[in-house]
C-alpha cells in the first residue's frame, strides 16, 4: 500500500530517530525578550501518545504552535531544536517548514471552524490535500476522500462530502479535521484540546478514533488537554508544563501513582473524579504568573507548600527513575538536591 | 432525603421555541423542554446532566420563571410561580438566583464590583448607605474577595475572581435556591476546585438549595446529592448520586457514564460507545425518545412513551425494559 510505503521510507531515512524530538526549546516575546517557553525537551515516538497538561497560560498551545512553525508574530524561537524524523525544523525557511506541515505533521484544534474553510465543501477540503500532497487526480481524490470520511466514522459519508463546515456538528467537524490530517499522511498529529468543546459521548468517540489511528498507522500523537481524565484514558507519557517550564515528564502510570512535582500532586488533588470517595477538593491558591512577571527561581514557588530557600534557584530537571523526570528541589533524589 | 414537600417542583413543564423558517409555510416548534417532571428538596444539590441541546439551561430558566413555560407548572415553596402576578413574582424572585458560566458576559463592565453587588439592594429598597456597605463587605468576605475589590471593575479580575463576584451578587438578597448553570465549566482545574469548595461551604453555612447544571460528570458527581439525567427535553432517570453511578439503569445513563474518562490509567478498557448525535427536538416523537440510539430497543419502545417509574434501588427511571426487568445488566456496556 502506498501510504505504508512512503511512511516507512521516511522512517528508514531518519535512521531510527524519534518521530519528534524537541531539544532545549526556548521561545520569547519579540518585544521584551521575556520567555514564554524555557528549555523544553522531550520526544514522541511513532505509535506513542504524549499528553501535555498544565493550567491555562502554562504554554501548551505555544509549544504546539512552535512545533508547527505557526507561532504568532509576537513570539519567536530563541534557542533549541525541533527534530522531526531527525531533521531540525527550526533551521528551515518558513517555506520549507510549510512544506513539512501536512506532510510530516498536522494539527487539530479545539474549534475546527477556525481551521476549516467555511465556504468550501468538507469533501473538497480533503480532496484538495490529496491532490496537492499526493498528486492524485480529481477522480482518485474524490474516491479517497470518501474512504477517509468513512474511516474517521462520518455517518452518511457520501452525503457529508458535499456539506459545508457550518452544516456539520462539532464532533463531525473534528472528524473532518482528522480526515485532512490523514489525507496528507502526517505521521505526527498535534491535537490542542480537540475534545474540550464536545459532549462526553462525542469526546469518547473521537478519543477512540485517535487511538485506533495511532495503532493502525503508527501515528505519534501529542495531545494537549487540561482534563486529567483524558490523560488517564490516552497517554503513554505525560509532560506537565508550568509557567512555560517543564515541571514533570513521566510514564502515565508513574505520574498518577508517584507524582514527584508538588504542582503535579496539586493538580491531581484538585480534580473531582468519577470513581472513589467524594472527599473535599484541594484547591491550589493563586494563579499561574504572567509572561514577563515570573518569580525568580522555581516558578511554582509562590504557590508551593514545600517552598524553601533552595527554591530561589531554578530547579534542574532530574531523573527519579529512568524515564521519570521532575524539576523540584524538595523532591529531588538526595544526591542531586544537596 | 427529607420527607418535607420539595422546595421547588416542575410538573409537566414544557417550552416550545417557535422558529420562523424562511422558506417554509408557518413555523416549526422546537420542543426544548417537553413534559418534564422534577422535584428539588431543601438543602440538596440536584445535578442536571445530559448532552448539549437537551434542554438543561431552558429548564433552569423555566424554574426561575426567567422565561415563560408553554405548558405545565412550577411550584416554589408552595406557590405556583406560573400564576403569580408581577409584584408577587418580584417578591419571590429574591429567594431564587442564577450563576452563569461566563462571569464576564454576565457582569456589567461599566459598573464597579461594589455597584454590581449592591444594585439589588437599591432595586429592592434594602437598607441605607451604611447598611448596604456592611452587607457588601460581608458578601465579599463570604466569597473570599478582598474588600478593596469593591471599587474596581470586572476586567481587572481573573476568571475565578469574576465567578466569585457573580456568586456574591447572587447571594446579595439571601436566596434559598440557586441555579448554577455551568458555573465552573470555563475555569481552570485549580480555580474550579476553589469555586466548588466555596459553593459547598456556602451551602453548609446558608442552607442553600442548588440546581447544578454541568456537562462535566465528574464535577456533578462530586457536588450533587442527587442527579437527574435529561434526554431530549425530558428527565429519563433520577437517583441519589452514588446509586446512579454504581448502578445506572436507563440505557442512556449507562452510555453517558461509559463515556466519562477513567480516573486512573490502569482502569482503561474498551467500552461500548453511544453512536450518533442527539437528534433534533423538532419532530413529534412517538414512543421513547431514546429509541433511535438505544441498543436495547424493542417494538413497543417505538410506539409507547415510557413514564417515569420507581427505580430499583431508589429514584425514578423511564424505560419499559427496566420496568419489567428484561434489560441485561452491565455497568460498562450501555
Ligand atoms: N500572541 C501572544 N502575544 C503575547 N503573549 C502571548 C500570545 N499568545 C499567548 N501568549 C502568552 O503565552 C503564554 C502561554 O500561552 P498558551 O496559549 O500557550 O497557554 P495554554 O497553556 O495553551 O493555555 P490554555 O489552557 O488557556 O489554552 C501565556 O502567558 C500567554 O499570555
Ligand atoms: N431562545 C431560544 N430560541 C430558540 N431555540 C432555543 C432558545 N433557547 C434554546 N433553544 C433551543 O432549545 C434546545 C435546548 O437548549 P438549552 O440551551 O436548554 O440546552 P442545554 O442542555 O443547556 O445545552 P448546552 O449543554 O449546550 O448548554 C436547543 O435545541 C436550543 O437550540
Ligand atoms: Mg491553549
Ligand atoms: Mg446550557
Amino acid at each position: 500500500m502506498r501510504a505504508a510505503d512512503t511512511a516507512s521510507a521516511r522512517d528508514a531515512a531518519s535512521g531510527g530517530a524519534p518521530l519528534l524530538e524537541v531539544v532545549g526549546l526556548t521561545t520569547t516575546l519579540v518585544a521584551t525578550g521575556a520567555s514564554v517557553l524555557e528549555d523544553i525537551a522531550f520526544t514522541v515516538e511513532a505509535g506513542e501518545t504524549l499528553c501535555v497538561v498544565g493550567e491555562s497560560g502554562s504554554g501548551k498551545s505555544m509549544l504546539a504552535l512552535a512545533i508547527m512553525g505557526l507561532l504568532p508574530p509576537a513570539i519567536r524561537i530563541r534557542r533549541g531544536e525541533i527534530r522531526v524524523h531527525g531533521e531540525d525544523l527550526a533551521r528551515l525557511s518558513p517555506a520549507e517548514w510549510r512544506a513539512r506541515r501536512g506532510r510530516d505533521l498536522a494539527m487539530i484544534f479545539q474549534e475546527p471552524m477556525t481551521a476549516l474553510n467555511p465556504v468550501m465543501r468538507a469533501g473538497a477540503q480533503v480532496a484538495e490535500v490529496l491532490r496537492k500532497r499526493r498528486g492524485m487526480t480529481d477522480d482518485a481524490a474524490r474516491g479517497e476522500a470518501l474512504r477517509l470520511f468513512e474511516r474517521v466514522g462520518i455517518p452518511n459519508a457520501r452525503a457529508r462530502l458535499s456539506a459545508y463546515p457550518h452544516e456539520l456538528s462539532g464532533g463531525l467537524r473534528q472528524r473532518v479535521m482528522i480526515a485532512i490530517a490523514l489525507a496528507a499522511e502526517a505521521r505526527l498529529l498535534l491535537a490542542d484540546e480537540p475534545t474540550t468543546a464536545l459532549d462526553v459521548t462525542i469526546q469518547a468517540q473521537i478519543l477512540d478514533l485517535l487511538n485506533d489511528l495511532r495503532r493502525e498507522r503508527g501515528l505519534g500523537l501529542m495531545l494537549i488537554t487540561h482534563d486529567l481524565g483524558v490523560v488517564a484514558e490516552m497517554a503513554d507519557r505525560v509532560l506537565v508544563l508550568y509557567a512555560g517550564r517543564m515541571a514533570e515528564l513521566a510514564p502515565v502510570a508513574a505520574l498518577f501513582d508517584r507524582p514527584m512535582h508538588p504542582y503535579t500532586r496539586a493538580l491531581l488533588a484538585s480534580i473531582p473524579t468519577s470513581e472513589g470517595p467524594r472527599t473535599r477538593l484541594v484547591a491550589i491558591d493563586g494563579a499561574v504568573p504572567a509572561v514577563g512577571a515570573m518569580p525568580q527561581g522555581c516558578r511554582f514557588r509562590p504557590r508551593c507548600p514545600h517552598a524553601d530557600a533552595r527554591c530561589e534557584a531554578v530547579p534542574p530537571l532530574v531523573a527519579h527513575e529512568p524515564r521519570h523526570h521532575a524539576a523540584c528541589w524538595a523532591t529531588a533524589p538526595e544526591d542531586r538536591a544537596s | 432525603m427529607t420527607s418535607e414537600a420539595p422546595l421547588i417542583e416542575a410538573r409537566s413543564l414544557a417550552k416550545v421555541f417557535h422558529r420562523r423558517r424562511l422558506f417554509a409555510a408557518g413555523a416549526t416548534g422546537l420542543r426544548a423542554v417537553d413534559d418534564l417532571d422534577l422535584a428539588i428538596h431543601r438543602g440538596e444539590t440536584l445535578g442536571l446532566v445530559g448532552e448539549s441541546g437537551c434542554g438543561k439551561t431552558t429548564t433552569g430558566r423555566l424554574l426561575l420563571r426567567l422565561i415563560e413555560p408553554s405548558a405545565g407548572r412550577v411550584m416554589f415553596d408552595g406557590h405556583d410561580l406560573t400564576s403569580l402576578d408581577a409584584s408577587a413574582m418580584r417578591r419571590l424572585r429574591r429567594r431564587m438566583q442564577i450563576v452563569f458560566q461566563d462571569p464576564y458576559g454576565s457582569l456589567n463592565p461599566r459598573m464597579t464590583v461594589g455597584e454590581t453587588i449592591t444594585e439589588a439592594f437599591i432595586i429592592h429598597g434594602i437598607g441605607d448607605r451604611t447598611e448596604r456597605q456592611q452587607r457588601l463587605n460581608r458578601l465579599l468576605d463570604r466569597v473570599r474577595m478582598p474588600r478593596t475589590a469593591a471599587s474596581r471593575y470586572p476586567h481587572e479580575f481573573s476568571g475565578g475572581q469574576r465567578q466569585r463576584i457573580g456568586i456574591a451578587r447572587a447571594l446579595a438578597l439571601e436566596p434559598q435556591f440557586i441555579v448554577c448553570d455551568e458555573a465552573v465549566s470555563a475555569l481552570d482545574v485549580s480555580v474550579q476546585a476553589q469555586i466548588i469548595n466555596l459553593l459547598q461551604d456556602l451551602q453548609q453555612d446558608l442552607g442553600l438549595t442548588y440546581l447544578f447544571i454541568s456537562h462535566n460528570l465528574a464535577v456533578v458527581r462530586h457536588i450533587s446529592t442527587r442527579i437527574a439525567v435529561m434526554y431530549l427535553g425530558r428527565i429519563v432517570e433520577a437517583a441519589q448520586t452514588d446509586a446512579l453511578f454504581a448502578h445506572p439503569e436507563h440505557p442512556y445513563t449507562r452510555a453517558l457514564l461509559a463515556s466519562v474518562p477513567v480516573t486512573h490509567p490502569s482502569h482503561r478498557g474498551r467500552r461500548l460507545r453511544l453512536e450518533g448525535d442527539l437528534p433534533a427536538a423538532t419532530a413529534v416523537v412517538r414512543g421513547c425518545r431514546f429509541a433511535g440510539r438505544c441498543p436495547h430497543v424493542e417494538d413497543r419502545c417505538r410506539s409507547v412513551d415510557p413514564e417515569l417509574a420507581p427505580r430499583p434501588g431508589g429514584g425514578l427511571v423511564a424505560c419499559h425494559r427496566v420496568a419489567d426487568r428484561t434489560l441485561p445488566w452491565s455497568a460498562t456496556h450501555p
